[in-house]
């Protein structure tokens, strides 16, 4: 099924959520809905669901005007971030419960629903809970069946809002890689909301990066690490270290700062801001440089080391333990940022962000 | 503080003393009584407790308040439940100030209630003329007696029922409703298991009640005997008569319906503390 999302906007009172989302899904797609923490990213999944409403908008799936149709008749597969299981039905009636509430013209016979939902177990690989409840169930196990009740009724859409934002890390992995393949065997067109990029980037074709109730970037993961669309993503995506520059024959210039190896852009001269990941920094002595090594600290793997220039200001690098070269307290050092995104001084200072601008050949480990 | 404070030699007097004017107090209090109504009911043998029971006037009321009960109470379960499924599903202005609605029969004595209802729908009062001029008795009545203890049971539910319906969220709701499932089979799959004990629990809380409201009908019934008298009424006309054992007959009735819905209702607590 192929989604269609235009100009849709929602406001909750004074709050705007979504302020005209334009959003096209290929059939058989996985993308993921990325931002922070109220961006809208669930109230634009259940707009699509039909569990809320837009003010204005269009919402279509395969050229069929979704906002005329109630939820029941939509056939969504939707998981909740709290998983929403049936507390007082065993996990068999639970995955059953959609084929169970059908018309009786169209329901299923019991054993045929038995059967699919001894198939759907055995995909979920929890053949042995099956007369389990959900709070005799961890929550890996729970999600779990949250999906198999989800796809149960072979949904035509499936939506999953942070699917495994309750669980602990290496759950999340293991689970992450068997939903990339349950999405190969269904190939269901899917959604899913995550505050992760990690996640986002391992799991999707494609990540809807949002901020704000406005879509910032779509793209793959290379595309938004190396070519983020505003300040607003390239923060998202780590670029915390911002410097004031000045631009100058499209090359970035200031005091301890040698940009040798980023690429000349395309912009006018003038102010702007450069933004950096601070494990895309290099440092090199230099005792003319304003940045001083004023703290560094080391997690095994990577030291975290704190420059400090005399106003005050400091930035975080992050240099590789054993390939990085030797630092010292209180030495002079010049930054090569090895990647980096720029932005014009008046662009950075909204979210919204100026067209996206082109960064450097990739350089991350 | 050390734990030396609470020796067991020092403390074990206090709470064994409190232990035994707690004991003592409820027997006083609420055993006694009780026992004392049987014992009454019973002094002179069991056919002049039948004879008494039998008493028409006696049945008519024992009929008066079961039809009463019967219904109130499930008028009072949709109402509560409709009014803790809008409280917790929707934010709509007005809405804290339902749910203090809901709870104003808690805080009226009965007897108020009694009197609004007969200002409102008596002779003398706003809607008389009207009801008058249209022939519905509503005063003196069943439908006040019906009205009055509606009033005084309405919070029952509601109350019992609302902070289940709060913890459970809408989210099960929803996903049911994506699941392709009607209105209707939403409340019935869904949403009615999830509150069941905690309905029956109040629905025995508000039977319990209705069978025993005495102040607010008191004002409403008129006190006609074999007509609009209810139980509780009814063992107070029997008292003034001087009729001791009758009213200790009656009384009997309703002591024994009170234990019941004791039972009912501590059966049904384990079950929701589940
Ligand atoms: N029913 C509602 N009434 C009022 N405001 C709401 C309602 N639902 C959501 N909002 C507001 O809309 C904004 C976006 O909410 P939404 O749940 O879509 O965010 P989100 O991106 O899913 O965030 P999170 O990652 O925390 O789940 C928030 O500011 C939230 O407070
Ligand atoms: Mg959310």
């Amino acid at each position: 099924m192929t989604i269609a999302i235009s100009s849709l906007t929602k406001s909750f009172g004074p709050t705007h959520v979504l302020r005209g989302i334009d959003l096209g899904i290929e059939a058989g797609e996985l993308v993921a809905l990325l931002g922070p923490s109220g961006s809208g990213k669930t109230t634009l999944l259940k707009i699509i669901a039909g569990l809320d409403w837009p003010d204005a908008g269009a919402l279509a799936v395969d050229g069929q005007d979704w906002l005329a149709l109630p939820a029941q008749k939509r056939r969504i597969g939707f998981v909740f971030q709290s998983y929403a299981l049936f507390p007082h039905m065993t996990v068999r009636d639970n995955i059953a419960f959609g084929l169970t509430v059908r018309p009786r013209a169209e329901r299923p016979g019991k054993s045929v629903i038995a059967a699919r939902v001894d198939q759907l177990l055995g995909l979920l690989q929890i053949p042995h809970l099956a007369d389990r409840f959900p709070t005799q169930l961890s929550g890996g196990q729970r999600q779990r069946v949250a999906l198999g009740r989800a796809l149960a009724i072979e949904p035509s859409v499936l939506l999953l809002d942070e699917p495994f934002g309750a669980l602990d890390a290496a759950i999340r992995r293991d689970l992450r890689r068997w939903l990339r393949e349950v999405h190969e065997a269904t190939k269901s067109t899917t959604i899913f909301v995550t505050h992760d990029q990690e996640e986002a980037f391992e799991m999707a074709d494609r990540v809807v990066v949002m901020g704000e109730g406005r879509i910032e970037q779509i793209g793959t993961a290379d595309q938004i690490h190396d070519h983020p669309a505003s300040p607003f993503v390239a923060r998202f995506m780590g670029a915390v270290v911002e410097l004031p520059v000045a631009l100058r024959a499209g090359r970035v210039e200031a005091a301890g700062l040698d940009a040798s190896a980023l690429e000349r852009r395309a912009m006018a001269d003038g102010p702007a801001r450069l933004f950096l990941r601070p494990d895309a920094i290099a440092l090199e002595p230099d005792a003319a440089s304003p940045w001083v090594l004023s703290h560094k600290a080391s997690n095994g793997a990577v030291i975290r080391a704190t420059l400090r220039r005399e106003d005050g200001t400091e930035l975080p690098v992050d240099l590789l333990r054993h390939s990085a070269p030797e630092v010292t307290l209180g030495a002079a050092y010049r930054l090569r940022p090895l990647t980096g995104a720029v932005f014009s001084a008046e662009g950075a200072a909204q979210s919204g962000g100026p067209s996206p601008l082109p960064l450097l050949k990739e350089h991350r480990k | 503080m050390q734990a030396a404070t609470f020796n067991p030699t020092q403390t074990s007097l206090v709470p064994r003393l409190l232990i035994g004017l707690a004991v003592a107090l409820t027997l006083l209090i609420v055993v006694a009584p009780l026992v004392y109504i049987f014992a009454r009911a019973f002094g002179e043998g069991w056919r002049v407790y039948a004879e008494n029971l039998l008493n028409p006037a006696t049945l008519h009321a024992v009929w008066l308040t079961t039809i009463t009960a019967l219904i109130v109470v499930p008028v009072n379960i949709a109402f509560g439940i409709s009014a803790a499924w809008v409280v917790a599903r929707f934010r709509f202005p007005g809405r804290s100030l339902l749910v203090t609605a809901i709870e104003i029969p808690f805080s009226i004595s009965p007897i108020i209630a009694g009197i609004c209802y007969l200002l409102l729908y008596g002779r003398q009062g706003l809607l008389g003329p009207w009801l008058a001029d249209n022939d519905l008795q509503v005063m003196f009545a069943l439908p006040g007696i019906v009205l009055v203890t509606m009033f005084v049971t309405a919070p029952f539910v509601a109350r019992e029922v609302l902070p289940l319906m709060q913890a459970q969220g809408s989210d099960q709701e929803q996903a049911a409703v994506t699941l392709g499932a009607s209105g209707w089979q939403v409340f019935r799959r869904v949403t009615l298991p999830n509150i069941k004990w905690a309905l029956l629990y109040g629905a025995v809380l508000c039977t319990a009640r209705a069978v025993g409201e005495f102040g607010g009908v008191s004002v409403v019934s008129g006190n006609i005997r074999g007509q609009t008298n209810t139980l509780p009424l009814h063992v107070e006309l029997l008292f003034n008569d001087l009729n001791a054992t009758g009213a200790f007959a009656a009384a009997s009735v309703l002591t024994l319906l009170a234990l019941v819905a004791l039972v009912a209702k501590t059966v049904l607590e384990a079950r929701k503390a589940r």
